[in-house]
């Protein structure tokens, strides 16, 4: 009997995921562990995907040609990586159609930061500095998940993003050198963007639905909580340096720490905005939809086309 | 010269661990797919370079031509600022 057990396909991917080896697409896996997988990494494309708009809404309005570029650029990007995710997600047989399915019917979700406006040219920095700094954080942590498609997207992406951030810090420190109009800008942007950023890591712990069997089949590495303290560490001197402050009078040094600490999440702002009430939720969607059904003709005519060649 | 002797020309990928990707490694000609892996084996991975291979007919592979790399790829050589070292952090900022 334990000779069979030792053979058993459970056995060996558990053995895998203990011994830091990647599963394969065509390597046995639990039910679980696959539907997991599909879960978080569309509802992370689904994010890439849906981050567009945000920005896009400043494309045409970009005060220079070279920000128009820049922006142009990271927006490709960001489209490029939906795409590597979403084929991550279809080697775990998955398909696109399902996949955009879901996203419509609201039974998928996405990154909520994009649930919220850009009312400033200042918020294409705090994007750039906060939101794409939360996400390489998590990202950076994803480059070792257990599932190997998905782990060599995150290198892929990780690689590409580093240009993100800074072009948006760059559009910060810009801002922080300017006129009184101009620092007030980009502090506004800040005070906006500061904490949805600190939401993008999620619940606490304790709290977080799928964390625990995720952590144990090692698809999450770091905890929500952590990832989160690191990103405040981290991006705190970045305020300092061009002299913004960060909006949250409890943040505080620790020296025995070694951490800063930091006060507490609106966690009701932050449920309201996960279940569809925050300000663009309907807009993000509704425009989704709109683009997908105004491409679908693109889709209908490769379909006539591979139909003949045929 | 007749064809009919020579088996189709497979494409070789090899895998060295888990977690990596396939990386092209060369060719070889075999009846089949099944065929062409045992050869594979055989051929590219007899000191243990591979955890897993992957077998493709060479008819399947369409190549960019490097001949046209100039028009190809030109609309990406302008774009400096697609590198993360295009922008200059404040001395304060040590890494990003």
């Amino acid at each position: 009997m334990a000779e069979a057990s030792l053979e058993s396909p459970q056995h060996r991917f558990d053995n895998r995921i203990e011994a830091e080896e990647k599963i394969e697409p065509k390597d046995w896996m639990p039910d679980g562990y696959r539907k997991n997988l599909i879960r978080q990494i569309s509802q992370h494309a689904h994010s890439e995907v849906i981050g567009m708009q945000p920005e896009g809404n400043w494309l045409t309005r970009a005060p220079t040609l070279k920000r128009k570029c820049i922006l142009l650029a990271k927006i490709q990007d960001e489209g490029g990586h939906g795409l590597y995710l979403y084929s991550a997600a279809e080697t775990l047989g998955a398909s696109r159609e399902e996949l955009v399915e879901a996203l419509h019917t609201g039974h998928a979700k996405y990154a909520s930061i994009f649930n919220y406006p850009t009312l400033t040219w200042a918020d294409i920095g705090a994007i750039g500095w906060l939101v794409d700094g939360a996400a390489i954080v998590n990202q950076i942590s994803l480059q070792s998940t257990s599932y190997g498609p998905y782990a060599r997207a995150m290198v892929r992406i990780c690689k590409e993003e580093s240009f993100h951030q800074r072009q948006g810090y760059e559009i910060m420190v810009k801002l922080a050198e300017g006129n009184a109009t101009q620092r007030a800008m980009a502090q506004d942007a800040l005070d906006r963007w500061w904490w949805p950023s600190l939401m993008m890591f999620g619940p606490h712990d304790a709290e977080s639905a799928h964390s625990a069997q995720s952590m144990r089949w090692k698809i999450k590495r770091q905890s929500n909580d952590d990832l989160r303290q690191k990103f405040v560490d981290q991006t705190v001197p970045q305020a300092e340096a061009i002299g913004l402050r960060i909006p949250d009078t409890k943040l505080v040094w620790n020296a025995a720490r070694g951490h800063y600490d930091f006060g507490e999440i609106d966690w009701n702002e932050f449920n309201r905005v996960v279940s569809g009430n925050g300000l663009c939720n309907r807009q993000r969607l509704d425009h989704h939809k709109q683009a997908h059904e105004d491409g679908e003709w693109v889709r209908d005519a490769l379909r006539a086309y591979a139909e003949k060649q045929a | 010269m007749t064809n009919r002797n020579l088996l189709p020309l497979w494409e070789v990928f090899v895998r060295g661990r888990r977690g990596l990707d396939h990386i092209h490694v060369g060719s070889l000609h075999a009846y089949d797919a099944e065929q062409a892996l045992e050869y594979a084996r055989d051929a590219y991975t007899r000191r243990g370079e591979g955890a897993s291979i992957w077998v493709v007919e060479s008819r399947h592979i369409t190549a960019s031509q490097e001949a046209d790399a100039e028009s190809f790829y030109d609309p990406m050589d302008d774009k400096p600022y697609r590198h993360a070292t295009y922008y200059k952090l404040p001395d304060a900022v040590d890494n990003m």
